[in-house]
């Protein structure tokens, strides 16, 4: 693969991933601001983002001083517990197995939650909505700094893996400005489909290099096994809609 | 110590949601390793057993949970 298809293909799907969790914490932020202001929402996610820095700016080049082998070895596998753990979320939401993820009833339970601890005036509720708000984005950020680190480091392609995420979280930042509200029409589960089927693709490609097997068409692999998670994925879909349409009989 | 246990179980929580699909995938991988080592002439095997072996873990982990 080229220089630039590399770079294309690491951006994507650090943008796409990121973009998942972002609308993930500004349904927290946002909850935030509508009780509490402002004020403790953007402290808190400011916080978070802060810490968040600082992890990927000590880990990402601290990954550089281990053997590259040992790294994508260690980073491919743990690439492939994360983009297969996302993509069997999704295929078991798509079939209506699980429940899917919905931005506006999570609004709702963060509003309760932060209603009632004004309702029952507790002494310095702006510090606890300004610590949800740094929850939410640190908890959220630390999946994004995981997938920046790791699609990035083992390559020397931290810079635009980071520049990426942080577009990812402003874009997503300005949307949620704009609209003032969780972003519930964002299509959650097939982004989410489609990165994990990303990232489980590249956890295979370095899985396989850590262990020393070459794959056939180098880098360009990667494109294999991401359209071989996909056709996986739907087919799993496909099935499990058929069984469950079978035991509805 | 309570927020530490927290913060690992958080980490822990990033890669596996399913216990069973992690050990799958760590025992394709183990899998692989162990092809790798002994048949360092077939490269390619070590390669197929974890591509298929991922795939079909995802396929029957899938499969398995809708008829839970």
């Amino acid at each position: 693969m080229s220089g630039a298809a590399e770079i294309g293909s690491v951006v994507t799907a650090v943008f796409l991933a990121s973009s998942v969790e972002a609308v993930e914490a500004l349904t927290i932020v946002l909850a935030v601001a509508t009780v509490r202001g402002w004020r403790p929402a953007g402290f808190g996610a400011l916080a978070g983002l802060a810490v968040l820095a600082l992890v990927v700016a000590a880990l990402g080049p601290a990954l550089g001083l281990i053997p590259l082998r040992l790294v994508q070895g260690a980073i491919g596998v743990l690439l492939l517990l994360f983009g297969m753990r996302w993509l069997r979320k999704a295929i078991l939401r798509a079939s209506g197995v699980v429940a899917p993820h919905d931005e506006a009833k999570a609004f709702a339970a963060a509003l309760g939650a932060l209603h009632e601890q004004g309702a029952r005036r507790i002494a310095g509720a702006d510090w606890l909505a300004a610590v949800a708000s740094f929850k939410a984005v640190l908890l959220e950020g630390l999946e994004v700094a995981f997938i920046v680190i790791a699609l990035g480091a083992g390559r020397g392609l931290l810079v635009p893996a980071s520049l990426s995420a942080l577009a990812a979280c402003l874009v997503v930042a300005a949307a949620g400005f704009v609209a003032y509200r969780p972003l519930a029409r964002v299509p959650e589960n097939a982004l989410k489909f489609a990165v994990g089927a990303l990232l489980s693709g590249f956890g295979l490609f370095w899985t396989g290099e850590g262990l020393g097997a070459p794959w056939p068409g180098g880098d360009w692999a990667i494109l294999g096994f991401v359209a071989a998670f996909l056709a996986v994925g739907l087919a799993a879909i496909a099935l499990a809609r058929r069984a469950d349409v079978e035991t509805s009989r | 110590m309570r927020a530490l246990a927290a913060a690992l179980r958080r980490l822990a929580g990033l890669f596996v949601d399913d216990g069973a699909l992690a050990l799958s995938i760590l025992a394709v991988v183990a899998l692989a390793g162990v092809f790798a080592a002994l048949a360092p002439s077939a490269p390619l095997l070590a390669g197929g057993v974890l591509a298929f072996g991922c795939l079909g873990v995802l396929l029957a982990n899938a499969l398995a949970a809708t008829r839970r």
